[in-house]
């Protein structure tokens, strides 16, 4: 009965996105009030209706009502609670389901949030929203039902995937749809502003804070999710390169454009048409980035799915999301203004390379990624692995990396190439130096090595001076300190995102550069030392888990000779699927991560005797994600900037506010 | 698997404790042997092992894979090192073997130098472009600035019937 509620709910919320899609959008072209209104209350319509149905679907978990297939197919009941929650999007339907549930959530707080803005301009954006809610319905109850019984029920399910069964599952995939759902707004603030054609700075000031938000959830999303594959999977990665990882990276690094382009916009009133581009190619990279998950056309870890009805309606939609957008586009785009000049060197024209060199960036991790794809089709077999993305991407990125450290010096309007490079001397040389002989001193030396740590001295550097050229430009006579702290969040924002990069450079340099690694054969009473810790083996135990059995191995780690910490790596075979799993132990510490991963035994008739060990000792590893909780703290902080508030009501007061602001 | 009697079970955490209390105090714990013996040798195995798709599993690298065949050929891997075997004589066997699919780093041949040299031009060609660009609409810019004689005209004569005639009140 539960089921049948939650599909009602899920065909009324169709029936309420079409009305939401098709009467706003009419009534501001036609002038008519009373459709324009109907946004509003279609909106939390929707958000209700699906919020109930995606309970509903929960429940089905809860309660282990296998005569549901996708529960069946997904869940077991001796799968723990908070695993049979997470399961609900665990699989091809249910994370379908919850894009659509997030979109309404994130719909009905544009409804709520946007009162300062004119009724035309909400109305648009929910009734564009409502299009792409309609998009997702048809496609869940067409093709992917999560609602679908099989009578009679099974009298157990089939399990999660063991690989799932971890709080990872819990926090990955909301956190990454927030993102992807997210650059759906700022989609729906770009078409409506294209169609309204008031593509002005106040447009580019309302679409901001959610792109941002947007952002930050992309951005914890994709760091979680590599943080989860690095204790996971047990062999120390953290990034694979991945077609799935390649799939939720080019909407970040299109965001990551967006963002910065939304800056210009929003203070100096140019590049609107480049800035409405990638508000399109943002988000049409989160469909297609759905669409490469979904349809299994790539072989991948994350694909699911590989049911070609699927694949051609997404595609379908795709062409459609994109065709129609870019049509728009040609149409509104060439009426749009230029807006303020600016000299060949300025602070908008560096902006506008960095935003050409992340696009051209997500071209490669784009062509990297689908080229497989093009070769299969034309009859020829290819891989195009981390080796490539590697050698390809570093490359690229230097160039984008070093612009970090120019952006914040140069003016808007214009800037002195002179003036620039002799402020810049000083910390370009001791970044070099320093990256040269720093490595010198540690165990080796490599070119990639004081590469990195240069592009991560270079950003900590420069922000720095910026930070103290800034203080005294603003001090007027105040202590050093609390003018400091009295610095707009924007500017804040941006340098706690931009060492946030650095941050993560070093953790990647380093990582690459001196993790030690030892594969070993281990029976109980043997030691093995790396990176100055001795890992003695004290033998396999067994224990029961709540679904699974575990082989727990006993390491006792001891630095010299002091006694450090018990780890327990732990080989588990889940009941339900029989499926073999690695759960690594780790040491977190913050300048290095010790990593164990407990292999097969030796002998497979002998448990007790030796077992192949790996022991990784990972020096900065955890900066690479402590660098990506900058970055979304540095958006976070940005968006909390004062003069967004104070902006935000100054446009209910005096329409003069959409002047552009003095720079940050 | 470990029998799950009680009795076993009581015995391997009694031996295990006893471990426990006996490691600090136990005589010289012998180094464990690495699964190879040659750390060089297995250095340079993980980093080929990395360049190598593992045909059965999906999209992992042999040196990260756990599978039966990523396990035999690392294993093969290291003995064709131990003869002596160059790292191109490696990749040639795996591609002879396995054909082009199997290699994470695709060989520069005709079809993939767009792949390879690609990105450079896609940047070059980016930034030219960028440059012309901006450098048109700054001429756009600076034309619509300036004032045409008529408009010129047009302002002055504006500007004088402003003087001209005082502000109503």
């Amino acid at each position: 009965m539960i089921p049948e509620l939650g599909q009602f709910a899920l065909i009324l919320a169709l029936a309420v996105a079409l009305v939401q899609g098709a009467l706003p959008l009419a009534g501001v072209q036609r002038g008519n009030a009373a459709w324009i209104a109907l946004a509003w209350p279609a909106v939390r319509a929707q958000a209700f209706l699906l919020t109930f149905s995606f309970c509903c679907l929960t429940w089905a978990f809860i309660d282990n009502d296998f005569s549901v297939v996708y529960t069946a197919s997904h869940s077991n009941s001796q799968l723990p609670l908070p695993y049979r929650i997470a399961a609900v999007w665990g699989g091809h339907e249910g994370s379908l389901l919850l894009w659509a549930l997030l979109l309404s959530w994130w719909s009905f707080a544009v409804s709520l949030f946007s009162r300062q803005l004119p009724e035309t301009m909400t109305a648009r954006v929910l009734g564009i929203l409502g299009l792409v809610s309609v998009g997702f319905l048809v496609f869940i109850l067409m093709t992917s039902n999560p609602f679908e019984r099989q009578l009679p029920g099974l009298p157990e399910g089939n399990d999660l995937n063991p690989l799932l069964q971890d709080p990872g599952l819990v926090i990955h995939p909301p956190l990454l749809y927030m993102g992807y759902v997210g650059f759906s707004i700022a989609y729906a603030f770009a078409i409506a502003a294209l169609l309204s054609g008031q593509l002005d700075a106040a447009w580019a000031r309302w679409s901001r804070p959610w792109t941002m938000v947007a952002w930050i959830f992309l951005t914890l999303g994709i760091a979680m999710g590599s943080w989860w594959a690095y204790y996971e999977l047990g062999w120390g990665g953290w990034w694979f390169w991945d077609p799935v990882e390649n799939a939720s990276f080019m909407p970040w690094l299109i965001g990551t454009a967006l963002i910065h382009s939304l800056a210009v916009t929003e203070k100096r009133g140019s590049f609107k048409n480049w800035t409405v581009m990638l508000a399109i190619g943002a988000f049409s990279l989160s469909l297609l980035g759905t669409f490469l998950v979904r349809s299994g056309v790539l072989t991948s870890v994350h694909a699911f799915a590989t049911d070609p009805k699927r694949g051609v309606y997404i595609l379908a939609f795709l062409v459609a999301v994109i065709g129609s957008s870019l049509l728009l586009f040609a149409w509104r785009a060439p009426k749009v203004g230029l807006g303020g000049r600016f000299a060949l060197l300025s602070r908008e024209s560096l902006l506008l390379t960095n935003n050409v060199m992340l696009a051209v960036v997500c071209a490669t991790v784009l062509i990297g990624t689908l080229s497989p794809l093009i070769a299969s089709a034309l009859g020829k077999k290819l891989s195009v692995g981390a080796p490539y993305f590697n050698t390809v991407f570093g490359a690229l990125m230097v160039p984008v990396v070093f612009l970090i450290g120019v952006g914040p010096f140069a003016r808007w309007k214009e800037a002195s190439l002179a003036g620039l490079a002799r402020l810049l001397r000083w910390p370009f040389f001791v970044a070099v130096l320093a990256a040269i002989l720093l490595p010198l001193s540690l165990d080796h030396w490599s070119p990639l090595i004081a590469l990195g740590l240069a592009l991560a001295f270079w950003i900590a550097l420069t922000a720095t001076l910026n930070f103290i050229a800034r203080v005294r430009a603003t001090r007027a006579g105040r202590p050093f300190l609390s003018t400091l702290f009295k610095q707009p969040g924007a500017f804040w924002g941006m340098h706690l995102a931009h060492l946030g990069i650095a941050v993560f450079i070093v953790g990647v340099t380093m990582v690459k550069g001196y993790e030690t690694e030892k594969d070993v054969k281990m029976g109980p009473g043997d030691t093995v030392e790396v990176g100055g810790y001795q890992f003695g083996f004290l033998g396999v135990r067994e224990t029961n888990g709540p679904n699974y059995l575990a082989l727990i191995g006993d390491v006792e780690v001891t630095k010299n000779g002091k006694p450090y910490r018990r780890m327990t790596p732990e080989k588990r075979i889940y009941n339900a699927s029989g499926m073999p799993m690695t759960e690594t132990a780790i040491d977190s510490g913050f300048l290095r991560d010790l990593y164990i991963s407990l292999g097969e035994p030796i002998d497979r008739e002998n448990l007790n005797g030796e077992w192949a060990v790996r022991v990784y000792h990972k020096p900065f590893v955890g900066w690479i994600w402590i660098g990506c909780l900058l970055m979304a703290l540095g958006g976070l902080v940005s968006i909390c900037d004062r003069r967004y508030r104070v902006r935000a009501n100054a446009v209910v007061i005096t329409p003069s506010a959409t002047q552009p602001a003095q720079s940050a | 698997m470990i029998a799950a009697t009680p009795f076993l079970r009581k015995t391997l955490l009694s031996v295990l404790a006893c471990c426990l209390l006996a490691f600090p105090f136990a005589v010289q714990p012998k180094e464990a042997a690495p699964l190879a013996d040659d750390p060089a040798a297995e250095k340079r195995l993980r980093s080929l092992s990395e360049e190598f798709r593992c045909l059965v599993c999906q999209n992992q690298s042999i040196a990260d894979s756990n599978a039966d065949l990523a396990v035999d050929l690392r294993r093969e891997i290291r003995s064709m090192i131990h003869e002596g075997k160059s790292d191109s004589d490696i990749k040639d066997f795996m591609v002879t073997r396995y054909g082009d699919f199997v290699l994470y780093r695709p060989p520069l041949e005709g079809a993939t130098l767009l792949l390879w040299f690609g990105p450079g031009l896609l940047f070059i060609i980016a930034l030219v472009a960028l440059r012309s660009t901006l450098r048109r609409r700054d001429r756009t810019l600076a034309a619509e600035r300036e004032l045409s004689p008529e408009e010129q005209q047009k302002a002055e004569a504006l500007l004088r019937a402003a003087t001209d005639t005082p502000p109503k009140e």
